[in-house]
C-alpha cells in the first residue's frame, strides 16, 4: 500500500531528521515513509501496515536499538478537520518506542481506512504489545490479526460498541437510562466466570487436578479493584491471568469532551496517590501546544510539590508493602508521616490528596506566607523515621526472607514488559527521566538516582525508601532557592489568565472571560510529555484539533504494563509469593484502567 | 439434711468452682479482645477503640450485642453439620483443657495425673475446627487454610509434645501441681530454657497467631478457614483463639515460671501477673513482626525445632542421671 498524501507540504517546521528516520528512509524506500511534523520532540513516522513489523523489528534489532515499547494506541481521525500533510487516515493506530542507549524514541503510525481495520500483532516482537493490543480492539475495534485472546479488557465482556470510537456517545444522557434486571445480572456474571480453556490452561495434569482461584476484585491484597486467577497446584502457582478494567472511568475519553483547562482535574485522578504529579506531564504537554514558557518559581513550585507527593506516594507504598508482608505496623507509622505531608500540602494548595494545583502556564495561587518553616518541619522530621523503617524492617530477617529472590527480573525482561521507574531502576539500570531528559527544571537540582541490583521484591522496596531522601533533598534545595518572580506566566493562553490587571483593561477582562467560560483554544498540533511520574514514566499524548478541547487525550500510565508482567515473574512461586509481588510493584488500579 | 454429707458439699464446691473458672476464662478470652486492640493501638500511635464507655471499657458489650444479633448465615452450598460442629470444637477443646490449669494451691478444676497429656489431646482436637471449618465451607479460600492449618499442626505437635518432656521429667510427673511444686526453689525456664523457647513457638502456633497465623493470614487468604462465618459462629471462633492464648499462657507460667509461686502478693495474684505479661507478649508479637513464609515456617519446624527439642531431652536425660544417677 502506498501512502496518499493529500499536500506536499511534508517538510516543515518540527520536522526532526532524526538518524532514525534516516535510517527508516534507507531501509523500507522514501515513498514509504513520511515524517510529520508535530510537537511532540520525537520522530513521527507514518508507514504502510504492510512493512510495520519489519520496521519494528528493525527499530528492536538495530545497533543501540529500541527496547521498549513505550505506548501504543489508536486515533479515530474522522472527525479531524485540520490534517494538512497527512496521510488519508480514518483509524490511526500508533507505536511509542523508546530507546535507553540512545535516550530517543520514535513514533510509528499506521493508516487504516474504516472499511479494513486490521494489523499484524506485534506480540512476537514487543510481548507487551499484547494488552496494549486489546486495549485497542477494545475501544476502537481494530482486528490485531495473529493476536492469540483479543478480547475486552477495559469494558466489561459483554460490552457492545468501542468507546473511543467518535461516533460513540461521550455522556450519560446520550445513553437510555441503565437498568439492570436479574437475568441481566446473571449472564453478567456467568460472562466473568473464568474459562481456563480459553486461556489454553488446562484443568488436570497426569497427577493433579488444578484449583483455579479467584484473587480479586475483592481481595484485601489485591490493592483496588484487580482479579488475578490463579491455576494453582497446592499452594503453587502454574499460571495466572490478571483482569483489569474494574476501574475504568474513561479518563481519556473525558479529556476529548472537557476543556483544555477543565481537565486537570481529571487527571489528579489517574495516579489517585499521586496528587499533583500527575498534572504535571498534563500541563506539560498542553504549554508545549500552547508555546508557553513558565516563570523559574513555576517550575521550582512545581518540582517542590511533585516530589512532596512522591515521598507521599512512596511512604504508602511502604506501608502497605510492609503489611502484605504480614507486618501490621508500619502502615500507621508511615501514614503518621503521610499526615504531616498533608499539613504542608494542605496549606500551600487547601487541598489533600487531589489538588489539582497545577495550571496551563503556572500554578493556581503563589507560595503562602511561611509555607518554607511548614516544609522545613516536614524536612526535619523524615530522615529519622526512614531509617527507623530501615533498621525495623528492611534489615529484619523474616522480611528479607520473603522478600530477597522473589519474584526477580532483569533489565532486558523489564525492558521488554516496559516495566518503568523506580521498578526499572531496581534491576541496576539508571533510567530516570528526570536525570535523562530534564523537565521543568529538574537539571538545576542535586540529587542523585538510586539503583538497586537483583530486581527482586526487596529491592523494589529498598529502592522507594532511598528515592524518598533524594525528593527531601530536592525539596530542601527549592525551600533554600525558591526562586523569586510570578506564580503564572505572562502569556495569552494562560488559564486562568493573571487576575492582577482584569480589572483595569476591557481586553483583559474579555479573555479573561473567554478563557474560564469557553476555555483556552490551542493551534492544532500533537504534544507529547513524559515525566518520572510516582510509579514509573507518565505519558500524556495530545492531538489538538484547533479547539477548546482536546482531539485525543492518551494517557500512558506505568502501572499498566506492570500488571501485565505479573505471569511471566511469579508462575511457580507461591501465593504468598505473589502477595509479595503485587505489594512490591506500586500500583492502583485508576492507574492502570484509567 | 441428711444428703448434704461432706462428700456432697465437696462436688458443690468442685463443681462451682469449676464454674466460675469456666465464666471466668470465657469473659477472659472476650476482654481481651479489647485489650488488644487497646495495646496495638498504643504501639501503632493510634487510640484504638475509645468510644464505648470511659476508656472504650465497654467497647466488649457493644461488640457482644452486635454478634449475638447478627444473623447466623450458613452458606447454601456449606456442609451444614460440619460446619456448625467445627466453631464448637474451636471453642470447647480449649476450655476443656484449661481444666488441668491449677490456678492457685487450692483453686482449680481437675487434678489429674494424666494432667500435660491432656493438653495435647485436647489441642490435638482444636486442629480438627480450624481443618472441619475449611473443608465444611465448600469456599476455596478456606480450604486453603485448612490445608495450611493441617500441615502447620502436624509439624508443630511433634516437637510441642518433646520440648515439655523435660519439664515432665524434672518434675518426675505429668501432674501440673506437682509440676508447680518441683518448681519451689529453681523455676523450670532456667534449666529448661531450650524447652521455653521451642513450647512458646508450638504455643504461638497452636493457637493460630501471629506470626504463625498462615490458616488465616489475612494478606493472602483474606482470613482463610472462618472466611465463610458470621455471627456468634464466627464470634467463637474469634474467642476461642483468645482463650486459646490465655491458656497458653497460663500453660507457659505453670510449666515454666512457677504457676502461683512468689513472694508477698497471694498465689493468685502471681499467677495472674504472670499470665498478664505472656499475654502481652503475645500481642506485642502480632504488633512487631512480619510474616513468614507458610514453607519457612514448616521447614523452620523440622530443621530447627525439633532438633532443638531433642537436644533438649537428651541434655535434660543426662543431667538428671548425673545428679542422681540411682534413679531414685
Amino acid at each position: 500500500m502506498n501512502l496518499e498524501i493529500s499536500t506536499s507540504a511534508v517538510a516543515g517546521e518540527g520536522v526532526t531528521n532524526d538518524p532514525i528516520v534516516v535510517a527508516l528512509k534507507q531501509r523500507f524506500g522514501e515513498r514509504g515513509i513520511h515524517e510529520q511534523a508535530t510537537l511532540t520532540g520525537i520522530p513521527v513516522v507514518w508507514l504502510s501496515r504492510d512493512v510495520l513489523s519489519e520496521a519494528l523489528a528493525f527499530l528492536r534489532d538495530m545497533p543501540d536499538p529500541f527496547e521498549m515499547l513505550f505506548d501504543l494506541s489508536a486515533i479515530d481521525e474522522r472527525l479531524r478537520t485540520r490534517r494538512e500533510g497527512l496521510p488519508e487516515s480514518d483509524f490511526t493506530v500508533f507505536y511509542h518506542l523508546l530507546s535507553v542507549s540512545r535516550n530517543r524514541d520514535v513514533m510509528l503510525k499506521v493508516a487504516l481506512r474504516e472499511g479494513d481495520l486490521e494489523l499484524p500483532s506485534v506480540i512476537s516482537l514487543y510481548p507487551n504489545a499484547d494488552w496494549y493490543e486489546r486495549e485497542v480492539w477494545d475501544m476502537f475495534g481494530i482486528d490485531f490479526r495473529g493476536h492469540p485472546h483479543l478480547t475486552r479488557i477495559l469494558m466489561p465482556p459483554t460490552w457492545q460498541g468501542h468507546p473511543l470510537r467518535k461516533d460513540y456517545p461521550a455522556r450519560a444522557t446520550e445513553f437510555d437510562p441503565y437498568t439492570l434486571t436479574v437475568e441481566g445480572q446473571d449472564r453478567e456474571q456467568r460472562a466473568l466466570q473464568f474459562d481456563p480453556e480459553a486461556w489454553g490452561m488446562r484443568r488436570e495434569s497426569d497427577d493433579t487436578e488444578f484449583m483455579f482461584l479467584n484473587l480479586g476484585p475483592n481481595h484485601p491484597s489485591a490493592h483496588g479493584a484487580f482479579r488475578i486467577v490463579l491455576q494453582l497446584d497446592g499452594e503453587v502457582i502454574v499460571d495466572c491471568v490478571p483482569d483489569i478494567g474494574y476501574h475504568h472511568r474513561g479518563a481519556e475519553k473525558m479529556g476529548e469532551r472537557q476543556s483544555w483547562h477543565s481537565f486537570i482535574p481529571y487527571t489528579d485522578r489517574v495516579d489517585y496517590t499521586g496528587g499533583v504529579v500527575n498534572n504535571l506531564p498534563y500541563v506539560l504537554a498542553v504549554e508545549k501546544l500552547a508555546g508557553i514558557e513558565v516563570p523559574g518559581r513555576v517550575k521550582a513550585i512545581r518540582i517542590m510539590l511533585t516530589e512532596l507527593f512522591r515521598i507521599n506516594s512512596h511512604l504508602l507504598f511502604l506501608g502497605t508493602y510492609l503489611q502484605d508482608l504480614g507486618a501490621m505496623s508500619p502502615v500507621f507509622y508511615t501514614f503518621t508521616d503521610r499526615q504531616k505531608a498533608y499539613e504542608v500540602i494542605e496549606a500551600i494548595t487547601g487541598l489533600r490528596m487531589h489538588p489539582s494545583w497545577f495550571r496551563i502556564g503556572g500554578v493556581t495561587q503563589d507560595l503562602p506566607r511561611g509555607w518554607d518553616r511548614l516544609m522545613q518541619g516536614f524536612l526535619d522530621w523524615m530522615p529519622k523515621r526512614l531509617r527507623e523503617y530501615e533498621r525495623a524492617m528492611m534489615d529484619n530477617a523474616v522480611v528479607r526472607d520473603r522478600t530477597r529472590h522473589i519474584a526477580a527480573y532483569n533489565t532486558q525482561e523489564a525492558l521488554a514488559w516496559g516495566v518503568t521507574g523506580p521498578n526499572l531502576r531496581a534491576t541496576g539500570l539508571d533510567f530516570d527521566l528526570r536525570k535523562r531528559r530534564p523537565y521543568s527544571g529538574y537539571e538545576q537540582f542535586d540529587f542523585e538516582v538510586p539503583v538497586a541490583a537483583n530486581g527482586d521484591v526487596f529491592d523494589r522496596g529498598w529502592i522507594r525508601i532511598e528515592e524518598m531522601r533524594q525528593s527531601l533533598r530536592i525539596i530542601q534545595q527549592c525551600v533554600d532557592h525558591m526562586p523569586a518572580g510570578d506564580y503564572k506566566a505572562d502569556h495569552p493562553l494562560t488559564t486562568p489568565p493573571p487576575r492582577e490587571r482584569m480589572l483595569e483593561h476591557i481586553e483583559t477582562l474579555i479573555t479573561h472571560f473567554l478563557q474560564v467560560s469557553w476555555g483556552p483554544v490551542l493551534e492544532a498540533n500533537e504534544s507529547l510529555s513524559m515525566i518520572e511520574a510516582t510509579k514509573g514514566i507518565n505519558g500524556y499524548y495530545l492531538t489538538s484539533d484547533g479547539s477548546t478541547m482536546s482531539y485525543r487525550t492518551r494517557i500512558r500510565t506505568p502501572s499498566f504494563p506492570h500488571l501485565q508482567q505479573i505471569p511471566v515473574v511469579i508462575r511457580g512461586g507461591l501465593v504468598s509469593d505473589l502477595i509479595a509481588h503485587l505489594g512490591s510493584i506500586d500500583f492502583v488500579m485508576a492507574d492502570v484502567d484509567r | 439434711m441428711s444428703w448434704l454429707t461432706p462428700t456432697v458439699v465437696e462436688v458443690l464446691i468442685a463443681m462451682s468452682q469449676a464454674l466460675v473458672i469456666l465464666v471466668v476464662v470465657m469473659l477472659l478470652g472476650a476482654v481481651m479482645t479489647v485489650v488488644e486492640r487497646r495495646l496495638l493501638g498504643l504501639w501503632q500511635d493510634r487510640y484504638g477503640p475509645n468510644r464505648v464507655g470511659p476508656f472504650g471499657s465497654l467497647q466488649l458489650v457493644a461488640d457482644m450485642i452486635k454478634i449475638l444479633f447478627k444473623e447466623d448465615w450458613i452458606p447454601p452450598f456449606a456442609d451444614r453439620a460440619l460446619f456448625v460442629l467445627a466453631p464448637i470444637i474451636a471453642m470447647a477443646s480449649l476450655l476443656l483443657a484449661f481444666m488441668i490449669i491449677p490456678l492457685t494451691p487450692a483453686w482449680g478444676v481437675a487434678d489429674w495425673n494424666i494432667g500435660l497429656l491432656f493438653f495435647f489431646a485436647m489441642a490435638g482436637i482444636n486442629v480438627y475446627a480450624v481443618l472441619l471449618g475449611g473443608w465444611s465451607s465448600g469456599n476455596k479460600y478456606a480450604l486453603l487454610g485448612a490445608m495450611r492449618a493441617t500441615a502447620q499442626t502436624l509439624s508443630y505437635e511433634v516437637f510441642m509434645g518433646l520440648s515439655l518432656m523435660g519439664v515432665v521429667a524434672l518434675a518426675g510427673s505429668f501432674n501440673m501441681r506437682e509440676i508447680v511444686a518441683a518448681q519451689q526453689s529453681l523455676w523450670f525456664i532456667i534449666p529448661q530454657f531450650l524447652g521455653f523457647c521451642t513450647f512458646l513457638i508450638a504455643g504461638v502456633a497452636v493457637t493460630h497467631r501471629h506470626p504463625f497465623d498462615q490458616p488465616e493470614a489475612e494478606q493472602e487468604l483474606a482470613d482463610g478457614y472462618h472466611i465463610e462465618y458470621s455471627g456468634m459462629k464466627f464470634g467463637m471462633f474469634f474467642i476461642g483463639e483468645y482463650i486459646g492464648m490465655v491458656l497458653v499462657s497460663a500453660l507457659i507460667v505453670t510449666l515454666f515460671f512457677g504457676g502461683w509461686l512468689g513472694p508477698w502478693l497471694p498465689p493468685f495474684v502471681w499467677f495472674a501477673l504472670k499470665t498478664a505479661a505472656l499475654l502481652v507478649l503475645f500481642v506485642l508479637l502480632r504488633a512487631s513482626l512480619p510474616r513468614p513464609r507458610y514453607d519457612r515456617v514448616m521447614s523452620f519446624g523440622w530443621r530447627i525445632c525439633l532438633p532443638l527439642t531433642l537436644i533438649n531431652l537428651l541434655l535434660t536425660g543426662a543431667v538428671i542421671l548425673l545428679v542422681s544417677p540411682a534413679g531414685n
